[in-house]
């Protein structure tokens, strides 16, 4: 593959730039993986990939801190990777069995992990923006610091909801990051086609909300942009838009004949500006790791998603009894 | 061991495909993410990638080839020092042969679904045993309570309980309220718990929702329930379905709450009775209580429920009095339904405002020498079928009496369910009383027509009771 020009040398230990590149892989063979086995019908559905995405989330993931919240679109399997949930369950989601992380009830679109305060995984685009200056709101409530990643696409800026939230996240001052994941298609219609403006980072400034735009096959980039964001949402200045440019690789579902864009835009991509081999670049340059370092790292990866992948298909399908639980809490007060 | 590559399924509904074309050939290498061929199926034209490295060490269907099933194995893939004479001893998808499609072609995968899909069936309908305790210890010191204090009272009692309670919505905080339901909490609880929001349902829903993850019990008022409709999205897609999606882990805790159905004179747009439309959602719970008593004790029950819960008010309603008691801390529980005035010849089902008419008509049925058995069910979801199967066991005749629409109304949910359980003590068919199948008039005399009334309450046990 080409290799991109790199500007500047990278602010981060080697140590670092070994984790970034090693979540990434996970994300992107994770990917690879789950897109065969929707191919062999163990997965149903719909299927949204994050290949060519990986810098967004484990650049965002670097700048966060315990307790700081995630939510998430449709297009949700990179981050809860890159927020430390198990591949394990997501996988086993992804083929509707007992050890998913929603029990097999959600699937792709709707996984949740209390545990790694990662609040969805939704299906309803937009509609997580508002749900996640809500979370903000309740950490505002207790003044916990806390901060939260609400990530949508550039097809989900057009919302109306948005633009609502927008409005109060301001004018509360709530601490939420809004991350604009503009991989350049809604589905299949391309940002010209959608948007009258091209700069979506920009209409936060009817608000008062300061906005960027980032390079997003760039995990260091993204990772500088998303410090000065938490910074200024944990400082108490407000919520905070990131526009980070990026593209996916592959289709906007599994069932995306891809017509609207050309082969060769798509190669391009790869060869000249994909993430994972620009970090392989900066490790195997600045000799901070071998070829044999990154193999190893390689064969880790793919371990542990052929492991996931061993776990979603023996994972039994859940007892028929799941049918009827968890429509509502149990309400466990004494004069319930 | 060389890996065989199997044709793939592009969409879930997909059972075979043409391989339209191979782009790469024997003894390419590959790279997981290169295309290798294209497939065609009856919708679309796909790129088919290479998820593992290899070498293409065989083609085993040929470009063009029609009706290639899916997970049939089209080439063979080698690893790094294996040769095209490894072949034979390939194994599906680097060890993926357990593909449920492979197997079976198209008609049998309706059979064996048509006999292996197990039954998971609602529990069976029980005999009724209606829960006939008082709803507070007999003897206890009544007061007289409008509606609004009522439920202003119920919010604040809850605030001070708990710090986690919360109000949203428009004009609840400054203005005291647009219907004067939040009258003197911005006072005693100041901004940041009495929050007012601007004009924009859907926004505020959403952000409440969100809140009740971040683990506040936030109440949000929309100024009428017709508003709603902009938030509908957020309150069942977000509210009521994430518990379950989330395999039980994210409840929410929230109370949308509000004045909703007919007030006076305000047409079709800010006239609708939402009751039927929010009962038919798993996941939500449905309040819409008639007196203060009830709007009280089922308010504080709602803002402590884990659950999502919608609380239908009344603007006619909220100037009304009633004696409420004098407790401490008094809830009512939800699924319990109450018997307004008990009778013996006929049982008349309502709730909300329509308990007006089911009363004055019960009044004046009394006259008349008929005794109407009427009950107000207080909540919708959870709805005591009991206390209402129990009561038209007895009294084997029934109406049911509400403002909303006719069609896939409450009371024809009642009415299939009484037909279901307790066929046998009907004596005439039940009747539902709803409005009129129209959007609400303004003219006040259209109006009056589009509701329901005492005297089509009256006419229906006429009917029923066969006078």
């Amino acid at each position: 593959m080409a290799a991109r020009k790199t500007t500047k040398k990278p602010n981060v230990s080697a140590d670092e730039l070994k984790k970034y590149y090693r979540d990434m892989l996970l994300v992107r063979r994770f990917e690879e993986k789950a897109g065969q086995l929707y191919g062999m019908g163990l997965i149903g559905g719909f299927c949204h990939l994050y290949i060519g995405q990986e810098a967004v989330v484990v650049g965002l993931e670097a700048t966060a801190e315990e307790g700081d919240k995630r939510i998430t679109t449709y297009r949700d399997h990179g981050h809860m990777l890159a927020c430390g949930m198990d591949p394990d369950g997501v996988m086993a989601e992804l083929t509707g069995r007992e050890g998913g992380y929603s029990k097999g009830k959600g699937g792709s679109m709707h996984m949740f992990s209390r545990e790694k305060d990662f609040y969805g995984g939704h299906g309803i685009v937009g509609a997580n923006v508002p749900l996640g200056a809500g979370l903000a709101l309740a950490d505002q409530y207790k003044g916990n610091g806390r901060v939260t990643f609400t990530y949508f696409g550039d097809g989900a800026a057009n919302q109306g909801q948005v633009y609502e939230t927008f409005n109060m996240a301001a004018l509360w001052k709530l601490p939420v990051v809004f991350v604009i994941e503009n991989n350049q298609y809604a589905m299949g219609t391309s940002q010209k086609r959608s948007t009258s403006t091209p700069d979506i980072y920009t209409r936060g400034a009817a608000f008062g909300i300061p906005g960027e735009a980032v390079d997003g096959m760039d995990v260091l980039a993204v990772k500088e942009a998303g410090e000065k964001a938490v910074a200024h949402c944990r400082k108490g200045d407000g919520p905070y838009i990131l526009e980070v440019k990026t593209y996916r690789y592959r289709g906007h579902s599994m069932s995306d004949p891809a017509k609207y864009r050309t082969r060769e835009e798509v190669q391009k991509m790869r060869d000249e500006k994909d993430c994972i081999e620009h970090v392989r670049e900066l490790l195997l340059e600045g000799k901070h790791a071998s070829e044999e370092d990154l193999k190893a790292i390689d064969k880790e990866i793919k371990d542990v998603v052929n492991k996931s992948a061993e776990f979603a298909k023996e994972s039994a399908e859940p007892d028929v009894s799941e049918l009827w639980t968890d429509i509502y809490v149990e309400d466990t007060r004494e004069d319930a | 061991m060389p890996t065989e590559i199997l044709m793939p399924a592009l969409s879930p509904t997909m059972e075979e495909g043409t391989l339209a074309k191979w782009l790469v050939k024997e003894g390419d290498s590959v790279n997981s993410g290169d295309i290798m061929a294209e497939i065609e199926t009856d919708k679309a034209t796909m790129e088919f990638e290479a998820v593992d490295e290899g070498t293409i060490g065989k083609i085993l269907i040929e470009e063009g080839t029609e009706g290639v099933k899916v997970n049939t194995p089209i080439a063979v893939l080698l690893e790094e020092g294996e040769s095209a004479d490894d072949i034979g001893e390939t194994s599906s998808g680097g060890g993926e042969s357990s593909a449920k499609k492979d197997d079976s072609g198209g008609d049998d995968d309706d059979e064996s679904r048509g006999k292996a899909e197990p039954v998971a069936a609602s529990p069976a309908a029980p005999v009724p045993q209606p829960d006939a305790s008082p709803d507070w210890p007999e003897g206890t010191e009544m007061t007289k309570m409008t509606v609004r204090e009522a439920i202003n009272a119920a919010m604040a009692e809850e605030m001070r309980n708990d710090e986690d309670v919360f109000i949203m919505g428009e004009e609840v905080a400054e203005y005291q309220g647009a219907y004067k339901i939040t009258q003197g909490l911005l006072d005693e609880f100041g901004a940041k718990r009495v929050i007012d929001t601007p004009i924009t349902e859907h926004g505020f829903a959403g952000i409440g929702v969100g809140a009740a993850w971040g683990g506040l019990k936030p109440i949000v008022e929309f100024m009428t329930w017709n508003f709603a409709m902009q938030a509908i999205d957020q309150i069942i897609n977000s509210a009521a379905k994430t518990n379950y999606m989330s395999g039980g882990q994210l409840g929410c805790s929230i109370v949308f709450r509000g004045p909703n159905g007919a007030a006076a004179r305000v047409a079709a747009q800010h006239s609708q009775d939402y009751a039927a439309w929010y009962s038919h959602v798993p996941g939500l719970k449905v309040v819409q209580p008639y007196s203060a008593a009830d709007a009280k004790g089922l308010l504080k029950s709602a803002i402590r429920d884990p659950n999502p819960v919608i609380f239908l008010e009344n603007e006619i309603l909220y100037g009304r009095s009633f004696e409420v008691p004098v407790l401490d801390d008094f809830t009512i529980p939800f699924g319990k339904a109450r018997i307004a005035r008990p009778g013996d010849d006929v049982t008349i089902v309502s709730f909300g405002i329509g308990m007006t008419y089911a009363l004055e008509a019960a009044d004046k049925l009394a006259e008349e020498g008929v005794s109407a058995e009427v009950i107000d069910l207080r909540t919708l979801r959870p709805l005591d079928y009991d206390t209402v199967l129990a009561s038209v066991m007895k009294t084997n005749r029934c109406v049911t009496v509400e403002e909303g629409f006719p069609v896939a109304s409450i009371g024809n949910h009642l009415s299939a369910v009484i037909m279901e359980r307790a066929f046998d003590y009907l004596d005439a068919p039940v009747i539902n009383c709803t409005g009129k199948d129209v959007p609400m008039p303004y003219a006040a005399n259209l109006e009056k027509l589009a509701l329901t009334s005492t005297k089509e309450v009256i006419e229906a046990v006429n009917k029923v009771t066969y006078r």
